[in-house]
């Protein structure tokens, strides 16, 4: 393959005399000894997937991951693990007209869900694109990387995408250890701690929606949020794929996500669909609304529409 | 009463084989050690630190690893294209040589699972994906069949190569009631390996470069090109350090049959070419950035072209039985055929998949200093294995080694 | 399992209704806090400026088109009208309808709901401008004016937050815990909140 240059490739580099004898010290203690000497470790290591643990057990982990996250954030956690409420889908409706393409939402979404600062991962990414030109199906020509003085620019309209919530999530459908599934109010999850990292999800998704935590997820302590849910927002591990779930820790309490509330054009919906008297239920039925890539039947559950 | 630790005695017997040879040996298994020392330091950062230290990302998430994976595979399966005429056919010349086949068959899966767990972010948690005691997610996921029908083979080919052995270090055939039945399971079996793997990515529907049902089908022929051609040069090797014979008619026969291969793949990649550039639907992008470039974006253009070069070159080498019964005109097309087949199957497969990516991203994958000692590693470690396993099972093989056959077997 | 899915999917929006006959739905109504009709913040009046009959009350009412002494800061890009086509001349501290009812500055929604009558139509349904609190509970709604500026309604253009991290330059690094970068979108709230 084309080499690039060698000096600025940080696997080439990391390989010097010095380095390579460490390294290999380290990484062999590493794999034969736990990082922590109490059983904990090996709570960690058997922990059962979510779906299997009965509420005690599930109580246990619970305990198990506050106490590693105070351990390593120096934060007071507290997990949550609220059920789907009844008789609610979850739905998303953006408008496409309003969106100025500002990014608070994604920052919004960084703060609230605990995304790593560096290595970077954003849940939602917001595509330009320039009017006129093809975009509905060829999304070739959005730009993602766009930072202009002002938004927004003449001549150009914003369209965030973020995870669709699928009814029919390739995902979910292709992951091999069942480590991601659709929660009964629609929203797709991931078990954190039953993900092995094949990223087979990635290839799968059709929305770019996934992200992997190529390295060790970093947040500044005091930008930590404790308020978390064991599916949603809390602390992700290095080597595991994680996504938008509309918030789950909020949602499931009543409340907006929080893409949805820093959003100052208002362009961000968002509701029960099987609720007929719903802000989304509105937007399906007064306005046009499309979902993208519907060639694919994946049937998001996320709609965008035109108010003007 | 017959000792039924005898068996093992003698395995740990012929074992010893692989500490003994020449001082080429010894430095042939000495410069593999080293190639898989750095592979595992190597390895042991990326264990430390994340898959960071690859140039793989949420854009390309696939790369290197998995696309040696996928060759890997093909070369695993291709032992079909001995076992068939071997068995199936009863020709000779083959049959003196299958157990070779199904020896770098063996090799192949071990390498296959050893690239597959390096590209894993959790590898403590593989177990995750075994049935019982993890969450196999079968029959939904199709990388939980390629789990179950990749050990499979595995497990098929070791009993047929150590059943084999086993006969002959007592000096006995094996027994047609014992090596047929796994004959009849493992052609379907080897082709099912790499259709499996094929439909891993054919299943995707957001990834239009994989999402043709053409996939599956050149995946075989490509599979029983390159794979085959690895051996005809292992065969030759093999038969200048070792006792063992292996006829010239062999050689010309297999190559005779990856001419046939090469022209079914090469077909079959005509008919996609057309397909997309005549159609030139939106689903152009991966080939036209495979072979054209886009957006100014066109890292693989080159290495397309040499791969496409190499293989029509071989094709034409192995089909007039002149050339292909010339020992130089037949490795040189070997080796075209490895190195077209390995960036056309390889980089030339999982790259074009995640470009133009879904939200029509374009970035451009090449893998860091870091997954080439990785992947060089894991290489050496299956040279190494085929190596030793050679030096196993050839004293057997060849009557150099043999041993008493038990009582109730006389 | 897949096709019962596919079946969902397609027909949810027919069997919504017969669905939560069966499931019993959470509904903004039922679900404890009382729905208060638009439950606004106060408007955003500039400090000092109200009560306008603070300066008004002994001015006579000059009609004319005019460059204004006092409110220089207003500039009527909005329509080809005038103050008093929504200020009531008779009582500054109101506002008026077209019909000429008289209306509190706390429900001026009604004023420009007089032109832009699908705006506010999506507007009580929550669906134009922003809508915090809970989705299934009590909601908080704001004023056309705390985000569009009556005088100049369309929005200004605003510094959007930087792009993501290029692919090419996501590399591992070493960082003390204070080089960890910050969200960006943290300085702005502190700004706000000052």
């Amino acid at each position: 393959m084309p080499g690039r240059d060698e000096k600025n490739n940080p696997g080439f580099r990391l390989i010097d005399r010095r380095g390579f004898l460490k390294g290999a010290a380290l990484g062999l203690m590493s794999m034969a000894l736990p990082h922590r000497s109490d059983a904990s470790f090996w709570e960690g290591f058997f922990q059962k997937h979510f779906r299997e643990m009965n509420s005690e057990e599930i109580r246990e982990v619970i305990k198990r991951l506050e106490k590693e996250y105070k351990e390593k954030y120096k934060v007071d956690f507290n997990i949550k693990t609220t059920k789907p409420l009844p008789g609610v889908l979850f739905g998303y409706g953006l408008d496409i007209s309003r969106c100025i393409g500002c990014r608070r939402c994604v920052y919004a979404c960084v703060k609230e869900n605990n995304q790593s600062r560096d290595p970077q991962i954003h849940w939602i990414t917001v595509l330009r694109f320039r009017k006129g030109e093809k975009w509905v199906s060829n999304l070739e020509e959005a730009d993602k990387y766009y930072y202009p003085d002002r938004v927004p620019e003449e001549g150009y309209f914003y369209v965030p995408v973020q995870c669709q919530q699928c009814e029919n999530p390739p995902c979910v459908k292709v992951c091999p250890t069942q480590a991601t599934w659709k929660e009964r109010d629609g929203i797709v999850v991931i078990d954190y701690n039953w993900c092995i990292g094949c990223r087979y999800c990635m290839a799968a998704c059709p929305y770019g929606a996934r992200r992997f935590n190529w390295g060790e997820p970093r947040i500044r302590r005091e930008e930590i949020n404790p308020n978390v849910h064991y599916l949603g927002n809390r602390p992700r591990y290095r080597g595991v794929v994680e996504k938008c779930t509309f918030c789950i820790q909020r949602t499931r309490e009543g409340r907006y996500p929080a893409c949805v509330e820093i959003c100052p054009v208002g362009a961000r919906k968002f509701g029960n669909l099987l609720d007929p008297k719903s802000e989304i239920r509105y937007c399906i039925e007064k306005k046009r609304v499309f979902r993208l890539k519907e060639d694919l039947n994946t049937f998001p559950k996320f709609y965008y529409f035109f108010a003007i | 009463m017959a000792d039924i630790y005898q068996p093992i005695r003698n395995f740990f017997i012929t074992l010893k084989q692989i500490t003994v040879g020449n001082k080429w040996y010894y430095a042939w298994v000495g410069f593999l050690s080293l190639l898989v020392l750095i592979g595992v330091v190597s390895y042991i950062q990326q264990l430390n630190r994340g898959l960071i230290l690859t140039a793989m990302r949420d854009q390309v998430s696939w790369g290197l690893y998995i696309s040696n994976f996928t060759f890997l595979v093909g070369v695993a399966a291709a032992a079909v294209l001995l076992v068939i005429p071997a068995y199936l056919y009863n020709f000779k010349p083959i049959k003196e040589i299958v157990l070779l086949g199904e020896m770098l068959a063996i090799t192949a899966i071990v390498m296959c699972l050893l690239f597959i767990v390096t590209d894993l972010g959790r590898p403590e948690r593989a177990w995750h994906i075994l049935p019982v005691v993890g969450a196999m997610n079968f029959p939904s996921s199709l990388l939980a069949w390629d789990v179950i029908s990749l050990n499979g083979y595995l497990i098929i080919n070791c009993i047929a190569v150590f059943y084999t052995l086993y006969r002959l270090s007592i000096g006995k055939e094996y027994k047609m009631s014992v090596i047929w039945p796994i004959v009849i399971i493992s052609i379907p079996w080897a082709i099912s390996i790499h259709t499996v793997t094929a439909f891993l990515y054919n299943g995707l529907s957001s990834r239009p470069f994989w999402n043709a049902s053409i996939l599956a089908p050149r995946f075989i022929a490509s599979a029983l090109c390159s794979g085959p051609a690895l051996m005809l040069i292992i065969f030759q090797i093999v038969r200048k350090v070792s006792k063992m014979e292996i006829s010239d008619t062999a050689i010309f026969k297999i190559a005779e049959l990856i001419a046939y291969a090469m022209g079914v793949n090469l077909f079959l990649f005509g008919a996609e070419f057309f397909k997309e550039f005549y159609s030139g639907s939106i689903h152009l992008a991966p080939m036209k950035y495979l072979y054209f470039g886009l957006h100014g974006h066109s890292n693989l253009v080159i290495w397309m072209w040499v791969a496409l070069i190499f293989n029509v070159t071989a094709f034409f080498l192995f089909l007039r039985p002149k050339t292909r019964e010339n020992f130089f005109a037949l490795n040189l097309a070997c080796v075209l055929i490895i190195i077209g087949v390995y960036i056309e199957k390889g980089m030339g497969l999982v790259v074009p998949g995640f470009v133009p990516g879904t939200l029509g991203e374009i970035y451009e994958y090449t893998p860091t200093g870091l997954e080439k000692n990785v992947t060089i590693g894991i290489w050496a470690a299956g040279a190494l294995f085929f190596t030793l396993f050679l030096k196993f099972a050839l004293p057997v093989y060849t009557g150099e080694l043999r041993f008493k056959a038990p009582e109730n077997e006389k | 399992m897949i096709k019962k899915i596919h079946i969902t999917c397609l027909l949810f929006l027919l069997l919504a209704t017969s669905l939560m006959i069966l499931e019993g739905p959470v509904t903004a109504e039922d679900a404890g806090d009382e729905l208060v009709e638009f439950p606004v913040p106060p408007p955003p009046f500039s400090e000092g400026i109200f009560p306008c009959s603070n300066c008004h009350a002994g001015m006579e009412v000059n009609t004319t088109k005019r460059e204004l002494e006092f409110h220089q800061n207003i500039k009527l890009k909005h329509f080809d009208g005038w103050c008093f086509d929504c200020h009531n001349p008779d009582d500054r501290d109101t506002l008026r309808l077209a019909s000429g009812k008289v209306i509190s500055f706390k429900e001026s929604e009604f004023l420009c709901g007089q032109c832009h009558g699908t705006i506010f139509r999506d507007w009580k349904a929550g669906v134009h401008g922003k809508r915090t609190g809970m989705w299934n509970g009590r909601k908080e709604y704001r004023l056309c004016v705390h985000c569009h500026w009556p005088h100049a309604p369309r929005f200004k253009p605003i510094k959007p937050l930087p792009p993501p991290v290029r692919p090419d330059d996501i590399k591992y690094r070493k960082l003390r815990p204070e080089e960890i970068p910050s969200n960006p979108l943290e300085e702005i709230l502190r700004g706000e909140k000052r």
